[in-house]
């Protein structure tokens, strides 16, 4: 009998055009994903005067210095000749541009899945860490640096050596006000930002199951904070309903020969893997993080930690962290006042988000100032149609286009030094939003309960009543 | 790039975990063009005041003729931006000795010529200690895989691949250049058995 397989196999078996002896494999690339931080990957190609190699499997995007405000006038010379560069290079090499007044424009790893480009099967890379979001397809994922940015775009293959494969099960269900990036978060705080590291890690579980596409890229695109270099979920009948009738998606015969082939991607009973955690999706609580690493995180209800008790190397860090965030040990991590709020992000910038956190902040006010940035120009279209956006400015908060924005602040969208921001982003490193700058992650429900309350809180007791 | 054997110089040591590379070139810098250098970036907010003046007391301050970086776990992790191994590059770092790394650093670090040496981390604490603020003559041999430093030998951990394609200074689109049949050849193969695998126009 033969070995039973994992998703990681299949996906490797189906991408690899050879392997060699040290071990390293040459790998297919279906879609490489390409945005104005390419610039060293297509100057490199200039200078060994090479062309893109494959155009048609090559998309370019505007998103991490798009202006989210005054798109017409960019006055920031540095940031609109980014934008300029990028324009060159798509257009010098015949790549489809979604530019900043494209409909389909966005955060890269929201129009991917958003135009059916991302799809179960593939291997898909972009020079951005947080390419591991469409894994949630079941698809190899994963973000490279601008030397391999230039080889995919030259060759359209990448060099990688097969990573062991990790699986997380999470069984059982979610209570009201707790989400996928409670779950990231979660194992996250738990394993450490290396527990995944060097592993292509695979979820499973009945909570997984039961999240929707949106959930699911929330919790791969957030698995390389984890350490993973992969994060994956198998497709399913919740994957073929979201990716049906996307503009590139497969179409009439090939679509039925897409469903048939996808049906085999899925990890066989008994498959090994070498790491597989399980947890219990009841045993979540709405998480925060209180300090600048995505492992210093906890439920929102626990007490900001005493770092002369934490083991070994943690405590140096966690007194570092602190004395960064401006926060006492012991104290409770609820209450700790916020000076303004941030919602979307690649990780939380979805339809979805913005629902849940409308839900929480309708009829109510924001004690503080925000930004509501969704994900993409089809993500803010479908939110107005909904009304989202009356709900988030009567509340106080700035309704602004879609990009990366105060992610990471390339586009100027920054939180000044010294303030606390409540964020639905995936980074808390230092400086991350801005020199200075104090990030707390969370969901987006939670950013909107410290919205309403102008601090760090727990969401739950804002939910009575409403549907999330 | 061009490749090398052996390497001799100043290590430093820098003992902080989690160095993420937002920390190593914070992204406003990330617009500059490499032709007009990185070095002046390397973990600007950290070595430098609100007027960019350096901090006296920063280690890599302290002796900025370093080429040698020993530094807690995590090194790197985070964003794929490889303008942070551009900045140590630039600033002259060859050899970065860490009990971890984040794997997309890594595989930058190497792509740059840059050694990302795995070492344990009880050892790494004995090197903090050994340097303390100052700095230490270091060899690192690739051949042999180690680092001597201070009068004691130290083994680090470094994929085979790696170790080759860092002493010989490859170029890895020249190498696949050279499986272009390989790769045609899937190309077609994949064309006519998974055709849903090409993105279908838009309507
Ligand atoms: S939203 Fe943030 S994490 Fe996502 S691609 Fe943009 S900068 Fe990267």
């Amino acid at each position: 009998m033969s070995v039973p397989q994992t998703l990681l196999d299949k996906l490797w078996a189906t991408h690899e055009i050879l392997r060699r002896e040290d071990g390293v494999s040459l790998l297919w690339v279906d879609r490489h994903l390409v945005h104005e931080g390419s610039h060293h990957a297509f100057a490199k190609l200039a200078a060994r005067g090479a062309k893109v190699a494959v155009p048609e499997l090559t998309f370019a995007v505007v998103d991490h210095y798009a202006p989210t405000r005054n798109r017409a006038r960019i006055e920031d010379p540095q940031i609109a000749r980014m934008i300029k560069t990028l324009r060159t290079n798509a257009r010098s090499h015949d790549v489809r541009l979604f530019d900043l007044n494209d409909p389909g424009q966005g955060i890269v790893h929201v129009i991917g899945p958003e135009q059916g480009l991302t799809l179960p099967g593939l291997l898909i890379n972009c020079g951005d860490s947080h390419t591991s979001t469409h894994g949630a397809f079941g698809t190899l994922a994963f973000g490279i640096g601008a030397t391999e940015v230039a080889h995919v775009l030259a060759t359209q293959t990448v060099w990688q050596k097969k990573p062991p494969a990790m699986r997380i099960t999470v069984d059982g269900s979610l209570g009201p006000g707790v989400s996928a990036k409670d779950i990231a978060l979660n194992w996250i705080a738990q394993l450490g930002t290396d527990g995944a590291r060097g592993h292509a890690l695979e979820y499973a579980g009945s909570a997984i199951r039961d999240l929707t596409m949106e959930g699911r890229m929330t919790l791969c695109n957030l698995s390389i904070e984890g350490g993973a270099r992969f994060g994956m979920v198998a497709p399913d009948a919740t994957t073929l309903a979201y990716v049906e009738g996307r503009p590139h998606a497969p179409k009439g015969a090939d679509w039925d020969k897409a469903v048939a082939a996808w049906s085999e991607f899925v990890s066989e009973q008994g498959a090994e893997f070498a790491k597989d955690i399980h947890f219990d999706a009841a045993d979540i609580a709405p998480t925060v993080t209180w300090g600048t690493s995505p492992e210093q995180a906890l439920p929102v209800d626990a007490s900001i930690p005493d770092p002369a008790r934490l083991a070994g190397g943690k405590s140096d860090s966690a007194r570092a962290a602190l004395d960064y965030m401006g926060l006492v040990a012991g104290r409770p991590l609820a209450g700790t006042p916020v000076d303004q709020v941030f919602i979307g992000s690649c990780t939380n910038g979805r339809i979805e988000d913005l629902r849940a956190a409308a839900a929480v902040l309708s009829g109510r006010r924001a004690k503080v100032p925000g930004l509501v940035s969704p994900g993409s120009a089809q993500v803010k279209a479908q939110a107005e149609d909904e009304g989202l956006d009356k709900i988030f400015t009567k509340a106080g908060l700035d309704w602004v286009a879609s990009g990366c924005s105060m992610c990471v602040g390339m586009n100027g969208d920054l939180v000044g030094e010294g303030k606390r921001c409540a964020s639905s982003t995936n980074r808390n490193f230092r400086g991350r939003q801005g020199r200075g700058a104090r990030t707390h992650l969370m969901s987006p429900v939670m950013v909107a309960a410290a919205a309403v309350n102008g601090a760090i809180a727990d969401v739950r007791p804002l939910l009575d009543g409403r549907a999330v | 790039m061009s490749g090398w054997t052996r390497h001799e110089g100043q290590a430093v040591a820098l003992p902080l975990a989690n160095i993420d590379t937002d920390q190593l070139i914070p992204a406003r810098f990330m617009s500059v063009p490499r032709s007009e250098g990185y070095g002046d970036y390397l973990l600007h907010d950290m070595r430098r005041d609100d007027d960019g003046a350096l901090l006296a007391d920063f280690p890599l301050n302290r002796n900025n003729a370093a080429s040698v970086l020993v530094t807690g776990r995590n090194f790197g992790s985070g964003s794929s931006r490889e303008a942070a191994v551009y900045a140590l590059v630039d600033a002259g770092i060859r050899a970065v000795i860490a009990p971890s790394f984040g794997d997309i650093f890594s595989s930058n670090a190497v792509n740059n010529g840059l050694l990302p040496a795995r070492v344990d981390a009880d050892e790494i604490e004995k090197l903090f200690a050994l340097l303390g603020n100052g700095a230490a003559e270091a060899t690192v041999d690739l051949k042999e895989g180690a680092v001597k430093l201070a009068g004691t030998t130290l083994y680090f951990a470094l994929d085979e691949s790696w170790r080759i394609k860092l002493i010989n200074g490859w170029d890895d689109i020249d190498l696949t250049q050279q499986h272009a049949e390989a790769i045609s050849r899937f190309k077609e193969n994949r064309s006519q058995t998974a055709s849903w695998a090409w993105p279908a126009a838009a309507d």
